[in-house]
């Protein structure tokens, strides 16, 4: 029981940084690209956040710097993969790389400190509740985090913008044939990408776990990517993909605490072995992938 | 409809010269070298000692370039590997997690029989480390063609999963137990080391068999018929379909290809220079060689080449790190804004740039 309550009062919380990143990962999906440098993204923000409130900028700054350095990153990308039509696979590599690279860089001499995260907020009444009261006691960011899911999961079900992002993924011709311009929208959704991932990244580096080391987003990026094929493009099933992610983090802590024997490493390696599973058992159903799966996904679109 | 206007377009060129093959990589790194040493300046290093101790002592140091050769073995491995699956289109990203397993199976000789002799240690650790990587590049195979799961992920998470497993035999059964509580195995007796090649330098003879290798990838992929197959298979599914090549197949070779090759580098890796099983086994050889692949063009003997400059940029960085004090991080920018700056170019090898009105905004 006591286990139960701690997986369902830190789910949503270690959630966050997966459930971020891979909403904007979703957006830029569903325009037709495939950014594979989440990674690097998370990790700048992670770095830039962690610097900024180190030094007292405050959380709000943080937050901001890390979106703004991981779109400008994204945007880069998108100048090599949008603009020069460059190998989508690579260039989101590349900006891997090149991402986990500055974040180190920049990183170097604040190795291992902490910064203080992100007080509590309570809905009063529900927090009160036993066993499941745990879930409605919150740092500001997953509220926020909860928001945003809705505001993009209502953008893609009722306002023209999602209709017009989804055009562009799916069938890049005919939406430019009646006018839109496919790759401004893309690159905007790239960029919204990038600005989620910094997002996700900061706050994995000042509230999740307020500290900084080089290599702290520990593949987290990798599985966002993962999460947007688990919920087969829906914003829905990737907010419960999120939870599942943050728990199963959770659970590995919690049977330890619980006095399980089970050697550390295969703790760790537990979010990365169910990926595995997962993506194979949602895989190897194709209808499901077919039915909401996005036409032109990494195709590249020359007007 | 906008006013028609001039501005710039790709134009695909009829047929991409060799010339220009060649010059894409060189502008690229010219450019990627370019902002890095910009970007030290602006970190307030000196960017013409950083020159001096990453682009030229790897080339004009005997003692530097022959650890040059030294890492160019296991990139060159990787890369030559990764690239036929690259160019069958299977993106195989998880050759870290290939190497350390590789490396991994090769250990298990010398580690359960410390006290083995004979020549036959070394060629036995190189064979079970190149099983070992296929073996576990196999999972993704499976993966990818009975379940139609992402082998992009499928590699990574395998490789991040690669790296518990060694922390694990490490920490746990393999550990040396007069090691200090080191997380690393015991050192390897004399015959489990690959022979030296070069007197007073640790270059090995897994170089020559990274280049024997490569020149057998090039007959396989320029010259034989199954290369063909294999790329074609990768490139246009349905059509290799009809023409009774099996995408299925193209996959399983291609990812066993590239962790055979993988876990032979990883292998040579414990059984030369390091000659024991430790945490630090890889700098980030699996992902340094997609930059080399791509790099070489995804060509067998272009690869030769990028995997010599990839090394001496490893060399380079650490020279720097002593002499100019640049961060190690500084090699991950650079690697990155190199494959960066090679995708860039590459476009106007296959399109050329012009100034005109698009034919769609043509008035009626």
């Amino acid at each position: 029981m006591i286990a139960l309550e701690f997986i369902l009062s830190g789910m949503l919380a270690a959630a966050t940084p997966f459930l971020l990143a891979a909403l904007g990962e979703l957006v830029g999906e569903r325009a037709g690209v495939l950014n594979l440098g989440v990674e690097g993204l998370m990790a700048l923000g992670a770095a830039i956040a962690f610097i900024i409130v180190y030094h007292g900028g405050g959380h709000v700054f943080a937050f901001a710097g890390a979106g703004l350095a991981a779109a400008l990153l994204s945007l880069l990308f998108a100048f090599a993969a949008l603009g020069l039509q460059a190998n989508q696979v690579a260039a989101g590599l590349a900006i891997g790389i090149l991402g986990q690279g500055l974040s180190a860089l920049v990183g170097k001499t604040y190795e291992s400190l902490t910064v203080k995260g992100l007080p509590k907020l309570a809905v009063p009444g529900l927090s009160d509740l036993p066993v499941v009261g745990g879930l409605f006691v919150q740092d500001p960011v997953v509220w926020l985090s909860l928001a945003a899911t809705l505001a993009i999961w209502a953008t893609f079900a009722f306002t023209k913008t999602g209709l017009l992002l989804r055009a562009v993924g799916e069938n890049p011709k005919a939406a430019h044939s009646i006018g839109y311009p496919v790759i401004a929208i893309r690159v905007a959704a790239v960029a919204f990408g990038g600005l989620m991932a910094g997002f996700a990244g900061a706050y994995a580096a000042t509230v999740y776990t307020p500290l900084w080391a080089d290599g702290m987003i520990a593949g987290r990026g990798w599985i966002a990517l993962a999460l947007v094929v688990f919920g087969t493009w829906l914003t829905a099933r990737i907010f419960w993909g999120a939870c599942l992610f943050g728990a199963v983090s959770l659970a590995g802590l919690a049977a330890q605490a619980g006095g399980v024997e089970l050697p550390s490493q295969l703790l760790a390696s537990m979010p990365y072995l169910v990926t595995i599973v997962v993506l194979g058992i949602i895989s190897s159903n194709r209808r499901l992938l077919k039915l909401n799966g996005v036409a032109s996904l990494g195709e590249p679109f020359k007007p | 409809m906008s006013a028609p206007r001039i501005r710039p377009m790709l134009v695909k060129r009829d047929r991409p010269s060799l010339s220009l093959k060649i010059l894409a990589p060189l502008l690229a790194l010219v450019a990627a070298t370019l902002i890095n040493l910009l970007l030290y300046l602006f970190m307030g290093k000196d960017p013409v000692a950083v020159f001096h101790a990453m682009i030229l002592e790897p080339f004009i140091s005997f003692p530097s370039f022959s650890e040059v050769l030294l890492k160019t073995g296991p990139l060159l491995l990787i890369a030559e590997g990764l690239a036929i699956g690259y160019r069958a289109k299977v993106f195989n990203i998880g050759a870290e997690g290939q190497f350390i397993i590789g490396a991994i199976f090769a250990s298990a000789l010398p580690v359960w029989y410390p006290m083995a002799t004979g020549q036959w240690i070394w060629p036995t650790m190189l064979l079970a480390g190149a099983l070992g990587g296929a073996l576990w590049a196999g999972i993704t195979a499976f993966w990818r063609v009975r379940l139609r799961a992402n082998e992009i992920l499928v590699s990574l998470m395998l490789s991040l999963v690669a790296i518990q497993v060694l922390n694990y035999l490490l920490l746990g059964p393999w550990k040396d137990p007069n090691g200090f509580n080191f997380p690393q195995s015991v050192m390897f007796q004399y015959d489990a080391m690959v022979p030296l090649i070069i007197p007073g330098t640790r270059v090995n003879a897994s170089l020559l068999i990274a280049l024997a290798l490569a020149l057998a990838a090039y007959v396989f992929m320029q010259k034989s018929f199954m290369g063909y197959k294999l790329e074609v298979g990768g490139l246009a599914p349905r059509a290799a379909g009809y023409a009774g090549f099996s995408e299925g197949r193209a996959i399983w070779l291609s990812l066993l290809i590239g962790g055979f090759a993988a876990g032979l580098a990883g292998a040579a890796e414990v059984a030369g220079p390091i000659g024991q099983l430790q945490r630090s086994i890889s700098t980030g050889y699996g992902y340094a060689a997609i930059i080399v692949a791509y790099l070489g063009g995804l060509h067998p003997i272009g690869i030769i080449f990028s995997s010599i400059v990839m090394a001496a940029i490893y060399i380079g960085g650490d020279n720097a790190l002593v002499s100019a004090d640049l961060p190690i991080a500084a090699v991950r920018v650079f690697q990155g804004s190199l494959l960066l700056s090679y995708l860039m170019a590459v476009t106007f090898v296959r399109y050329r740039l012009a100034f005109a009105r698009p034919v769609s905004e043509v008035p009626a």
